[in-house]
């Protein structure tokens, strides 16, 4: 029986890619390890290649198609003595285990559907729709051609064109004068950069991931947090960390933690968590312009997500301002970053049953525009908050605590926190699933919240 | 001490080394009131004395210039004063007064002067490594000829950042000075218990780094080969270790007794290797000064040293509302 040559996953969050080239055709011999396509992810250009010898009986899907999803049957292979007529007859079930995984509820590359941040934008501004890498691309690549001062550093930001593809084409552009490749020491990088910014320079440091700026977390906390103050006034670190924050998928417990509690403790320090492309982007230039250093937490799973992008020369979001991302009247929820997926998709789910709910993304964590929060929740007498980081002295915890203290004459029930569980990421796919906040929790919570 | 570098045979004029010896009083007498300010708790908390080491900082400032930048660890007044800093905003700082570089929010260890290009005072071992590469890459980055002087311990050299460092500033070229102030004491362990290997100027060899031992006790070997580094450093040749062999008097911190080691080890530092008493005898026995001048020297200094200490314990402490001021610029 024929084999099926199944589109490969080829990064933890892969859903689906581009067929870009075969390099085989039909009736050709091949052996294990030849390459037969170039499938484009929306990282890189990977060489996928053969793993059992055989002759290529059909193609299913031609070059050049793009959204092929994985698992799909790409191509078939005949064994001995097969013809290409056994192909017709093969199954074309999923090569899946009995049990096809289903989509984590995060994982989906869905574009964002939320209304345009119109409030920071004045009226009759055009928009263009753009992926949140490119975002923060052009973010960084805008404040680089404004200042010499602003230069990018990290592990393959440079030649690689960046780990996650963020920074493509900006080697190109700057050199290697200003888009410096790093050897693997998050510590020694970190401190150089930190160094460089006393002398008045504004580096821009790329971690591969937020987990590896623990190796690092001694010169922002210590170094660049604290020097202003330390000095009084005299010096201190106008910067940017930036880099993917929280769970990408299925990279287990040391890939997958959310920081914005960690860092949103730290006086001295700057804390943004943005959803949407426009925000990314506006956000990337406050921070960058901002005397101050600034945490900059980005997620694996929304870098591929599209939004709308005011154009505009100077398209900039205030660090510290919240935005209502969907008006209602029934509850309020909160949340940041990827947290706002699950919370615009609950507000959905919600609206069909009846319950209307208002969305407040938060946007920075520090400072934290509590105001918004607050202006809200005496609307809506109602509060649930949602993040994918721990429910311990959460982000939650403390916006129970802020309504408790200045809202609390306006709460007619306990403010709940949708959190990630209380365990280090678990490999298995169903574990992975129920560590994660789900949209279901969302749900269960506003109707508790509604006493529905 | 046998491998260090002696100085040549001094070729240098009677005027330098009268300026390096009222340098070196200065940081001495600074020190030791400092040590009494604290004993009367006009000074608080950690106060890392610098005595028996100012041949260090002196001798290397000497081989600096203006735009050049410094940064170290706790063990900060003997750097500040030999940049230049205002004695009296040391000292006020150490008593955490308004009147202190930091406004008295800093204290004995987290010092800056952006003026004189101090960098601090740094509270975390070897934390100020890669940070003074930072600074030199600066220079670097912005194409002019100035160089950093990043200095550490022999305890912090064995710090993880310090070889990310190495590798990166060699990788880049930074023009940067490792020194690396021996004074064979990290806290309490000493270099034998604490370094696998105790040449600590050949710690740059595997990335490269040209190192050299240096006797730490005399000003004017240091001045010397302070030169070396910072004509290779401007020269664009990359960085420079300078393993400074040296010698501190006092316990660690004002709270150490210091009984890792003798008295006697201590005594016989002092009587044979002070780097005052031999530019002192220098200067004396090459009639380059009499007695009587350096009375004079001495006298101002201490005078210098006693305005600094009235005006840091004359100082009004921070305002209240200083408490929320420099979080954000």
């Amino acid at each position: 029986m024929a084999i099926q040559i199944l589109m490969p996953a080829l990064s933890p969050t892969m859903e689906e890619g581009t067929l870009a080239k075969w390099l085989v055709k039909e009736g050709d011999t091949v052996q294990s390890g030849d390459i037969m396509a170039e499938i484009e992810t929306d990282k890189a250009t990977m060489e996928f290649e053969a793993v059992d010898e055989g002759v290529i009986g059909k193609i299913l899907i031609a070059e050049g198609t793009e959204g092929v999803k994985v698992n799909t049957a790409i191509a078939t292979l005949l064994e001995d003595g097969e013809d290409a007529s056994a192909a017709e007859v093969a199954p074309v079930a999923s090569a899946q285990s009995a049990e096809p995984a289903p989509t984590a509820p995060a994982k989906a590359a869905a574009p964002v559907s939320e209304a345009p941040p119109m409030e920071d934008v004045p009226e009759g501004t055009t928009f263009k729709k753009q992926t949140v890498r490119e975002a923060i691309r052009d973010g960084m690549s805008e404040e680089m051609r404004a200042s010499d001062d602003v230069f990018l550093m990290g592990e393959e930001v440079a030649e690689y064109q960046g780990a996650y593809k963020i920074s493509q084409g900006m080697l190109d552009e700057f050199g290697p004068r200003r888009v410096i490749d790093t050897p693997i020491t998050e510590h020694g990088f970190a401190g150089i950069a930190v160094g460089a910014s006393f002398a008045g320079l504004r580096p821009i440091v790329e971690f591969m991931t937020f987990n590896f700026a623990m190796q690092a977390i001694d010169q922002i906390l210590n170094s660049a947090a604290k020097t202003l103050y330390m000095s009084g006034g005299q010096m201190g670190a106008p910067m940017v960390f930036r880099g993917p924050n929280g769970a990408a998928a299925r990279v287990g417990a040391q890939h997958s933690q959310d920081y914005a509690s960690w860092y949103a403790q730290i006086p001295g320090l700057k804390v943004v968590m943005p959803h949407t492309a426009a925000d990314y982007k506006g956000l990337m230039k406050s921070a960058i312009r901002d005397p101050n250093p600034v945490i900059f937490l980005e997620n694996e799973i929304l870098y591929g997500t599209s939004g709308d992008v005011p154009e505009l020369d100077d398209f900039t979001v205030p660090i510290g301002k919240a935005k209502i991302a969907r008006v209602g009247d029934d509850v309020t929820i909160v949340s940041f970053g990827i947290g706002m997926k699950y919370a615009l998709e609950a507000a959905d789910a919600l609206a069909s049953e009846g319950i209307s709910a208002e969305v407040v993304d938060l946007r920075s964590l520090r400072p934290m525009d509590t105001e918004t929060v607050i202006k809200s929740v005496q609307k809506t007498n109602r509060c649930v908050t949602v993040e994918e980081g721990y429910p311990v002295c959460s982000i939650g915890s403390q916006i129970s605590s802020v309504l408790m203290q200045q809202a609390f004459d306006y709460l007619d029930a306990p403010v709940i926190n949708c959190t990630g569980k209380d365990v280090p990421m678990p490999y298995a796919a169903n574990l992975e699933r129920h560590a994660l906040i789900t949209t279901a929790e969302v749900i269960d919570a506003v109707k508790s919240v509604t006493y529905r | 001490m046998a491998t260090a570098k002696k100085a040549k045979t001094p070729n240098v004029s009677a005027e330098e080394l009268m300026t390096h010896y009222r340098e070196m009083l200065m940081i001495r007498r600074f020190e030791e009131k400092a040590g009494q300010l604290y004993g009367m708790g006009l000074i608080g908390g950690f106060c890392h004395l610098y005595i028996g080491q100012e041949a260090v900082v002196v001798g290397l400032e000497a081989a600096a210039k203006e735009g050049d930048q410094r940064v170290t660890s706790y063990r900060d007044h003997g750097h500040m004063l030999a940049c230049g800093m205002d004695p009296k905003g040391v000292m006020a700082e150490l008593t955490g007064r308004e009147g202190g570089y930091s406004k008295g929010k800093g204290g004995s260890m987290h010092m800056f002067s952006k003026e004189k290009n101090f960098y601090g005072g740094h509270g975390i071992v070897a934390a100020q490594v890669p940070l003074g590469a930072g600074l030199a890459f600066a220079n670097k980055y912005r194409g002019n000829d100035n160089v950093s002087f990043a200095y550490f311990g022999d305890g912090a050299a064995n710090q993880g950042q310090v070889y990310e460092t190495f590798n990166m500033a060699s990788l880049w070229q930074l023009p940067c000075i490792f020194v690396i102030e021996n004074n064979q004491y990290a806290m309490g362990t000493s270099l034998q218990r604490g370094s696998s290997t105790p040449e600590l100027y050949t710690r740059g060899a595997a990335f490269g780094i040209p190192g050299e031992a240096v006797d730490g006790m005399d000003v004017l070997a240091v001045k010397e080969a302070g030169e070396r580094a910072v004509a290779h450093c401007r020269d664009g040749k990359g960085p420079y270790i300078l393993e400074m062999k040296t010698y501190r008097y006092r316990g660690h911190s004002m709270s150490d007794p210091a009984k890792y080691r003798t008295r006697e080890e201590v005594q016989k530092m002092k009587a044979e290797r002070d780097p005052i008493d031999h530019i002192r005898d220098m200067l004396v026995s090459g009639k380059h000064s009499t007695e009587d001048e350096l009375k004079a020297i001495d006298k101002e200094v201490k005078k210098i040293v006693s305005e600094a200490a009235d005006f840091a314990s004359e100082s009004p402490e921070p305002a209240l509302s200083e408490l929320y001021t420099d979080i954000y610029a």
